[in-house]
């Protein structure tokens, strides 16, 4: 069993516009062990995405590799990570990406149908109350408010009992107030579920509650910051007193 | 042409991108179904003008069903006109001097010196091989066309008999004038001297001859006077024949075949519409952007506008080009299926069909994709800053509009009347709304299915999320797959059945024209050779003259068949009782020991409405100049299936004594065993022997023929449909890329995502095969009921090859369309689509 859950080894991104290459990512590593908390922070543009992306195996480096509990990425297919995926990876995104066809309940499903769950609807009801949407299972997202259909994304992220969650700025088209309550949702399940989480944010006040912050400028990690746990939970008790 | 220049570059470009597949693959398909049938009819109708002159084998024909008097002839003569006589009858004529010869029911021609006056003789061998000419057989000399030749093996040199008569075969003809009419399977022919026809015996009453004087004028203007003279005098059951008057029969039921199979091709291009439409909305989603870069970049509202004109008249050109190419193809292939159906050779295509095909195409595309793509010319420029304005909505009502009345142009011009057009239009409507709504509720109901499972669920998911979209799909390939189930699975279940449901003693042989002193000697023989008691019922042929004491007006029914029923001769006959399958649904049969014409007619139901005949009234029947008149006491309704002798018209016994009598026999011959026939023919030459097989036969490869013929012109319709389901493919695959994309994200491998989609495809198709074979079904039960009049169980192929062929080919077709969406990064199309 090695220590680390996710390891980032040399990551580079370079794509082709045109007779110009563009590096995007440029020599990225980095470690991080089970349980932590971290966010990835950087301007417009400084890849931070695309890292998230490269993690998850969603997309090919041109050099490196990526390791997710203990096996290489670029060793495997397009299945093969889709394999990975399911069994350890849940998903939050910043345009909340629901299927439009299925219903509130049938998107939640999703992953646990994909891993052949035997109780799939249930467990999926049951996540649902968790995000406090067990009236709006019926729904499909169209119907959904964008607080509650990024509610539903994160019972789905979590409703694969995943190792690491994978956050890209979840936050991102929510106003303030709803962006605040979804953050806290997060936050809570993640701590409850002793998940791994990679956390894409521009936002301080998101960044500043994980316990580690990777920052990348054009491309390039600048920098690797950790914070006292202790720190941590009061800060949480802080936002959750507001 | 700076924007001819651009245009091109640009459609250069979207060609390559794989954005116009599938606008060119409609306009294409309509193209190419619109021409094949106009190509079709055209050919035709060119062949029918170069061979009309030689039809009759003359410029005008008197015929009559008896002699023609002779100041007909000495009249033509006096005018300068060419003559010749002719006489048609029916014999069997069989090969002499062989054991186990064949005898075959035939049309034979006697014709003399002078014929053909128009139009030439192509001999097959004998004299003058592979030649044409003129000339008549010899006196004893026979020729045989190749029909005959083949069915009772007689070559130049062998000896046959006709009637009591024997004559040699000296030629063997190819061709020769005479009326092509509609015939599908015309009967063989014999050509003899006229002067020989006295020593066959077989211009008895009951042989339907017809006996013909031909002209030809020698200078223009003689002919008019002649039919001018003719007109004048001319009696019952003599009729005036040129090819103008034979022409309109011809041609009206050339028409009627080619509206139908025009309205056929409509379907397709109607289906093609709705694909052209759905390709063009897609493509207005994905040129706004350019739209907006081009105004940003300076470029005028018109400007724009031309330049996507520009494009698609150049694209519209193209797709034309291929679908005519594939018209001339599709119309050979159409002309070999009904080979011989209107006329021997057709000429070559002409080009005003291409013109039809082409504007058809330009049409549809011009009707239905441009005016949504006016839009592109209003869009705002600021779109290039800000990508989540709304689309331009405001030609939206003028594309609608401009759509339903290119439907309305495509349909008149197609189907040429209103009432025609608004049949078809309501038909199609209403099959693909019905089939939609049928469609809507079984997804609704397979919802509530407790079904476990990622793929059946998504798929059902994805058709029910465009509910209109899947409904048309569902409802177009419903229709072409009930069309083509019907015209295979469902014809060949129908005419099995009713051939099953014939009785088993149901007679298969017919002899008619037999005269009254053979009857019982022939009713021995057939005991003793074939131990069959052959039931036979005597015939006199009349022809209905008065009804209530006024002369009969055929002219007064505007029924052509009524009017052609009326003009001809009917078959009279005579019984005490009420004949076995027969049943007096009107009025009283008379008793059994009625006797005269007193006792009055029984007339079969169907006839009498036809004529407009009720009981009570009187009518008057001239049989060879005698005439019988008796009022209707009673209407029958006869049962035809039983193939028993009936007649129209029924007397007591005694009422047609004076009359000229045959007698007609029917019975039920062993199977294969065609040797008596010769037998019976040698001791009796005139009696015509009808194989109720052979007819059967010809019956059903005349069917064969219309049903494949249909079903060619049906095959446009599918892949119409799946056009359709191709363009409703395309214009979802950002969608279905996006879903792709999460799936794959959530961990969803390749065999997960094919799956769904293999559901997907496999139930919109088997739903459309499940409606296709239930509408298949439900017109076969109709059928049955109405028309064959037999049970009719559903086969289950039906239901096997529409749902399985349905299934199948959506999804051959889903699955091209939209593997590409299976390839790419997941994250790549996130951002891309986001």
């Amino acid at each position: 069993m090695p220590s680390f859950l996710v390891r980032a080894i040399s990551l580079s991104k370079v794509v082709q516009s045109g007779d110009a290459p563009i590096s995007i990512l440029d020599d990225v590593s980095f470690d991080v062990a089970a349980r932590e908390s971290v966010a990835i922070v950087g301007a417009s543009g400084s890849g931070k995405t695309t890292l998230l992306g490269l993690l998850a195996g969603l997309d090919d480096p041109t050099s490196g590799d990526v390791v997710l509990d203990g096996v290489g990425l670029a060793s495997l297919d397009q299945d093969g990570r889709a394999a990975m995926r399911q069994r350890l990876v849940g998903f939050v995104f910043q345009s909340f990406q629901l299927l439009p066809a299925l219903t509130a309940l049938e998107n939640v499903m999703l992953p646990l149908e994909l891993a052949g769950a035997a109780n799939a609807a249930q467990s999926a009801r049951d996540w649902l109350a968790r995000v406090g949407l067990a009236r709006r299972t019926t729904h499909y997202p169209r119907q959904l408010s964008g607080g509650e259909q990024q509610r539903v994304a994160i019972a789905r992220a979590f409703a694969g009992d995943p190792k690491i969650l994978m956050a890209d700025e979840p936050t991102g088209n929510l106003d303030a107030a709803t962006g605040v309550e979804i953050a806290e949702l997060m936050f809570r399940l993640n701590r409850e579920h002793g998940t791994t989480l990679l956390l894409v944010t521009h936002d301080a006040n998101l960044a500043a509650r994980c316990e580690r912050r990777l920052s990348l400028a054009a491309g390039r990690l600048v920098g690797d910051e950790r914070r006292a746990a202790a720190h941590v939970v009061a800060d949480v008790r802080h936002v959750a007193a507001k | 042409m700076n924007t001819l220049r651009l245009a091109l570059r640009l459609l250069a470009r979207d060609f390559r991108a794989g954005e116009l597949r599938v606008l060119i693959a409609a306009i294409v398909l309509a193209v190419a179904s619109v021409g094949t049938v106009a190509f079709f009819a055209d050919r035709v109708k060119q062949g029918l003008v170069l061979q009309s002159n030689k039809l009759l084998g003359a410029d005008l024909m008197v015929s009559a069903d008896h002699p023609l008097p002779a100041s007909y002839t000495d009249e033509a003569k006096r005018l300068g006109l060419a003559t010749s006589h002719a006489i048609r009858f029916n014999s069997m004529v069989a090969l002499a001097h062989a054991t186990d010869a064949n005898a075959v029911l035939t049309d034979v021609k006697a014709v003399a010196a002078g014929y053909p006056l128009r139009g030439t003789i192509t001999f097959a061998s004998g004299r003058q091989a592979k030649r044409t000419g003129g000339g008549i057989p010899g006196r004893g000399e026979a020729w045989v066309d190749t029909r005959l030749a083949d069915r009772i093996g007689a070559k130049v040199g062998s000896s046959i008999e006709v009637g009591d008569a024997t004559l040699a075969v000296t030629a063997i003809v190819a061709r020769e004038p005479e009326v092509a009419g509609l015939t599908f399977a015309p009967g063989p022919k014999l050509l003899v001297n006229l002067a020989d026809v006295p020593a066959t015996n077989l211009l008895t009453p009951g042989n339907r001859a017809t006996w013909r004087l031909l002209v030809a004028e020698r200078e223009p203007g003689e002919l008019q006077r002649f039919r001018t003279f003719v007109s004048s005098r001319i009696a019952r059951g003599e009729r005036v024949e040129s090819v103008r008057d034979l022409r309109p029969e011809v041609r009206q039921t050339l028409e009627r075949a080619e509206r139908f199979l025009g309205l056929a091709a409509l379907v397709a291009v109607l289906l093609a519409a709705a694909a052209v439409a759905l390709a063009a909305s897609r493509y207005l989603r994905r040129h706004v952007d350019t739209a907006a870069m081009l105004r940003c970049f300076g470029a005028r509202g018109s400007h724009t506008l031309a330049l996507f004109v520009t494009q698609f008249a150049v694209l519209g050109l193209i797709a034309c080009a291929i679908g005519l190419v594939g018209a001339l193809l599709a119309q050979q292939a159409l002309a070999a299926l009904m080979s011989g159906a209107f006329v021997a050779t057709l000429p070559a295509p002409g080009i005003e069909p291409a013109l039809v095909a082409i504007a058809t195409g330009l049409l549809l595309l011009f009707g239905f994709a441009l005016p949504p793509l006016a839009a592109l010319a209003h869009v705002t420029p600021l779109r290039v800053l800000r990508r989540d304005l709304p689309m331009p909505r405001r030609s939206a009502l003028f594309a609608y509009a401009a759509g339903v009345v290119t439907i309305g142009v495509l349909v008149a011009w197609q189907a040429r009347e209103a009432q025609a057009a608004l049949i078809m239009l309501g038909g199609v409507g209403g099959v693909v709304v019905a089939s939609g709504l049928v469609a809507w509720l079984l997804l609704t109901a397979l919802k509530r299915l407790p079904v476990r499972g990622l793929s059946w669920r998504y798929g059902l998911a994805n058709l029910r999320r465009r509910p209109l979209a899947s409904s048309l799909q569902i409802g177009a390939l419903a229709l072409g797959l009930t069309a083509l189930l019907l015209l295979t699975v469902v014809r060949g279940d129908l005419l099995r059945n009713w051939r099953a449901n014939l009785p088993p003693d149901a007679p298969n042989e017919f002899l008619v024209n037999v005269l009254p002193d053979q009857v019982d000697d022939a009713r021995t023989w057939l005991h003793s050779t074939l131990s069959v008691d052959a039931e036979f019922k005597p015939m006199v042929r009349g022809r209905l003259v008065e009804v209530n004491g006024s002369a009969l007006d055929t002219a007064r029914y505007e029924d052509p068949r009524a009017r052609r029923l009326a003009e001809r001769e009917f078959n009279l006959s005579w019984a005490s009782e009420v004949p076995p399958g027969n049943r007096v649904v009107k009025g009283r049969y008379w008793p059994l020991d009625a006797r005269g014409a007193d006792a009055g007619i029984s007339l079969e139901e169907g006839i009498a409405n036809t004529l407009h005949v009720k009981v009570g009234d009187r009518l008057t029947f001239d049989a060879g100049g005698l005439r019988v008149t008796a009022p209707v006491t009673s209407l029958r309704k006869v049962d035809w299936d039983s193939f028993r002798v009936n007649f129209f018209a029924l007397f007591a016994p005694g009422a047609l004594d004076r009359l000229p009598t045959t007698y007609v026999a029917a019975f039920r011959a062993p199977e294969g065993n065609t040797a008596w026939l010769s037998g019976l023919v040698k001791r009796y030459p005139n009696i015509l022997a009808i194989d109720v097989a052979e007819i059967l036969g010809e019956i059903e490869s005349i069917l064969d023929r219309v049903a494949r013929a249909v079903q060619f012109v049906f095959l446009f319709t599918l892949a119409a449909g799946l056009v359709v389901l191709q363009a409703a493919i395309a214009s979802t695959q950002d969608e279905r890329r996006y879903d792709a994309a999460i799936l794959r994200t959530l961990g969803a491998s390749r065999r997960q995502l094919t799956a769904a989609q293999v559901a997907e495809f496999a139930l919109l198709g088997a739903v459309a095969g499940l409606l296709g074979a239930a509408a298949a079904t439900a017109i076969g039960y109709g059928l049955a009921d109405r028309v064959f009049n037999v049970p009719f169980a559903g086969s289950p192929y039906v239901w096997l090859y529409g749902i399985v062929g349905g299934a199948l080919a959506v999804l051959i077709a889903g699955t091209l369309g939209t593997r590409q969406t299976l390839r790419e990064a997941p994250l790549r199309v996130l951002r891309q689509l986001a």
